[in-house]
């Protein structure tokens, strides 16, 4: 284990954000604009300067971790915004760029050449708002299918079942006549098609462009130097494989058996999550988060709530924070313990150590159930609190996983796998991903770590009472499956440890503060909530014009991020461990796809 | 040593592989469809096999746990059955998949709005369980039920709840939730006390 990073003090960090200001203008005086919107952050670029001025946050300012990239339709302003998070990868506050290209003909440079990480992000960002970024080295959609009409985030898109912009509609009361809606709006006149577009003659272009895409493999000499024939195999894993963890597909070029390229295929389970809350109320997306990391509910919760409550600048009561930062801690044990036991199962050992894993995420799960009134799907935090205390009883069983059984089970897993020859002889220089690659490609979470990057929200840019606690950042530097592998029994360790002091010195009190209404009042502003999930930085993008729904609201969500090194880990790989190296990357597809 | 590695692996599965034998002797025969066997299995102290026999065994449900809402409604002495819905509608409005429709209807002589709801639907093929109508409920009209078992062979026809299927007395109410019941009615007799208070203070 390595030392931790930003080990130095709040106050530390707090004078870092005022030296950015100041650091930027030294820089580019003149050239850039501080965002001067209400409640909004960050400094305005035009987007003919944007490469200029990200090449020099990098090299300059040592702005190295691209966190996050996305748009935003201000459509009465006529413009789309594009919204960059840069963070150092040494830790400290975010640099926030924005550009603005109007919203007629949007297009600004793709910074996929300085930053690597962007590639998926851009990509999103063309599929669901029709941002066009000039450079980009494979602009296709990403999420939605090649023939798929508009660009779905546009504020003036319309989704099949539309009924009103804004929930709550008018329809359910008072005079709440009701209805199924798929009887009013029968399939076939919900679905728009592009102009011309035939389903019988149409060949999907996507997959041809797919193929062409990926590299080809060298051509081989024979001894007297003559060109050998080979072919190129291209093969489709998924999307409906055990091994890839849901509906998700990976295309290969093989020689041989050797990984040439590989390229990831998602969306499909892609069902528009961000245009489903910017029809909500605030309130409302709360159990829609749940639905993103389905493994992990509970700091996908605390997430978006940190990203409101920084917007309705209210405070969380002591108890309360010490709840969310025991749920978060559970949760993170629970997700290292069942990516293990599916790591394992990857790997070919079947079912024993998932089911040795998974005995323990079910009783913490039960856990769950008692506090929240569901297993998974919990819902349990609210702006400026939780949903309810704990109920009686819990807080024993919980002490007691954490004092006494999960410590046992966790050394009985390390014991079982750690040493275990084929586990090494799988995992061990497989799909190394570099330190360099690996904070190029925007990794987060246990990949990066395990590439030897200390960095951990947590630490970085502490969050929640996470600041009063005291643990390591667990680091691993061979970046292989591997040490993924142990970094995560390292983090359960950690966690444990948080849990012990979170159970020391858990006080009574207050959950909530105020009475939590129905309908929130947040202020106009932006405001960007990042939390270390247990699967890497999970980032929640709130844009608020004052009304009760988000104006925009997006998830950077690691699973998906992290894909976007998949196929680098893979190159030169044999096509047997394309199973290992996505299983130790960890991800879950509703979060993958949203 | 190569298999070293392996061969602790098998020591854990082997412990595993005889601890459920032992558990099974130290039960002797008392371990399967038995409420204090199934409380023991799956919690902090359980050994051996960890597996609940479903749908004979079934978990016993935290009070907290949440499905499909139900309405609450109580019954007078006489017999006359009052909702307490007053179909406000903050419940269809905070409902974040929108699955409650509630029909509120006016009296034709005052054309005030009846406190009562004249229909009330839940769609159940809609609803997330999220629990967020119980929650923001103001009269405790609606509440989250622990009956998880609604499978049925007709979607079109049986997965809309009317305020039939949805009302349930105030004493299921209280069977599935006591801890909550006992605190909302101590908050409620302390209100109704309060204004008796009042009322008298300002008859005096």
């Amino acid at each position: 284990m390595g030392p931790g990073v930003g080990e130095e003090s709040l106050d530390m960090l707090e004078e870092r954000k005022k030296t950015i200001l100041d650091e930027i203008r030294a820089h580019f005086d003149g050239e850039i604009l501080v965002d001067e919107r209400e409640g909004h952050e960050g400094f305005l670029v035009a987007p003919d300067r944007l490469v200029e001025f990200a090449t020099a946050a990098r090299e300059e300012l040592g702005y190295d971790y691209l966190s996050s990239v996305t748009g935003v339709d201000y459509l009465p302003d006529e413009k789309m915004e594009v919204v960059y998070h840069f963070f150092r990868s040494q830790g400290g506050p975010a640099l926030v760029i924005k550009t603005q290209t109007p919203r007629g003909n949007p297009s600004v440079p793709s910074l996929v050449p300085v930053y690597p990480g962007a590639d998926f992000q851009e990509r999103e960002a063309w599929d669901l708002l029709g941002i066009r970024f000039e450079g980009h080295p494979n602009l296709k959609r990403i999420l939605t299918w090649e023939g798929f009409y508009g660009h779905p985030l546009r504020k003036d898109w319309h989704e099949p079942y539309y009924e009103e912009d804004n929930k709550p509609f008018k329809s359910r009361w008072p005079e709440g006549d009701v209805i199924r809606i798929e009887d009013q709006i029968p399939f076939h006149k919900n679905v728009h098609y592009p102009e011309k577009f035939s389903a019988e003659t149409w060949i999907p272009e996507g997959d041809a462009g797919l193929y062409a895409g990926l590299s080809r493999v060298p051509e081989k000499r024979s001894g007297n130097g003559q060109p050998l024939k080979t072919d190129q195999i291209v093969v489709n894993l998924g999307p409906q494989h055990p091994s890839t963890h849901g509906v998700f597909r990976m295309v290969v070029t093989l020689d041989g058996e050797t990984i040439v390229d590989l390229q990831p295929v998602m969306g499909y389970l892609h069902r528009n999550h961000e245009k489903i809350a910017e029809r909500n109320t605030y309130i409302m997306n709360m159990p829609f988060t749940d639905r993103l990391d389905y493994i992990c509910s509970m700091s996908n919760n605390l997430g978006y709530a940190l990203a409101v409550e920084k917007l309705m600048g209210i405070a969380v009561p002591e108890r309360a924070e010490y709840i969310r930062v025991m749920m978060a801690e559970l949760t993170r044990i629970v997700n290292h313990l069942w990516a293990i036991g599916f790591l394992l199962n990857d790997l070919g050992a079947f079912f024993t150590p998932a089911l040795y894993a998974i005995n323990e995420r079910e009783l913490v799960l039960d856990v769950f159930e008692a506090v929240s009134g569901s297993r998974m799907m919990c819902n349990y935090l609210r702006f400026g609190g939780l949903a309810r205390d704990l109920p009686d009883g819990t807080f024993e069983v919980i002490k007691e996983l954490v004092t006494n059984r999960l410590p046992r089970k966790v050394e009985e897993l390390d014991l079982y796998i750690t040493s275990n020859e084929i586990v090494r002889a799988r995992g061990i220089g497989v799909g190394v991903l570099t330190r360099e690659q690996a904070l190029a490609y925007s990794a987060a979470g246990p990949v990066l770590r395990a590439s030897g990057v200390a960095y951990d929200v947590r630490r970085a840019d502490p969050y929640s009472i996470y600041d009063r606690f005291d643990f390591d950042i667990p680091v691993r530097n061979n970046g292989d499956v591997y040490d993924r592998y142990l970094i995560r029994i390292d983090e359960i360790w950690q966690s444990l440890r948080i849990l012990e002091q979170v159970i020391r010195d858990i006080p009574q009190g207050e959950i909530q503060t105020g009475k939590s209404p129905y309908q929130v009042r947040v202020p106009r502003g932006d405001s960007y909530g990042r939390v270390e999930n247990p699967k890497g930085e999970l980032g929640f993008y709130v844009v608020s014009d004052g009304k009760p729904n988000p104006w925009r609201y997006h998830v950077r969500a690691p699973s998906f991020i992290n894909l976007t090194a998949m196929g680098e880990m893979c190159k030169g790989q044999k096509i047997a461990d394309v199973v290992a190296v996505l299983g130790s990357i960890d991800i879950v597809l509703g979060e993958t796809d949203r | 040593m190569v298999g070293e590695g392996l061969i602790k692996g098998l020591y854990v599965t082997l412990k595993h592989f005889i601890g459920t034998y032992i558990d099974d002797i130290r039960w002797l025969g008392r371990r399967y469809y038995r409420d204090e066997a199934i409380l023991t299995r799956q919690s902090p102290k359980a050994r051996g096999v960890f597996t609940v026999q479903y749908p004979e065994e079934k978990l016993p449900l935290p009070e907290g746990f949440r499905y499909i809402p139900f309405l609450v409604y109580e019954e007078a002495e006489d017999g006359t059955i009052e909702d307490r819905c007053t179909s406000c509608g903050i419940c269809a409005k905070v409902c974040p998949p929108q699955c409650i429709w509630i029909e509120r209807s006016n009296d034709p002589e005052t054309g005030r709005p009846i406190p009562a709801p004249t229909n009330f639907y839940i769609d159940i093929d809609i609803c997330m369980n999220c629990g967020l109508c119980a929650e923001f409920c103001p009269f405790d009209a609606i509440k989250m039920d622990h009956d998880y078992e609604l499978a049925s062979y007709n979607r079109l026809e049986s997965h809309i709840f009317d305020k039939d299927r949805l009302s349930r007395p105030v004493e299921y109410y209280r069977s599935i939730r006591p801890s909550d019941y006992a605190v909302e009615e101590a908050a409620r007799a302390e209100k109704e006390a309060a204004k008796n208070a009042r009322r008298r203070a300002g008859s005096a």
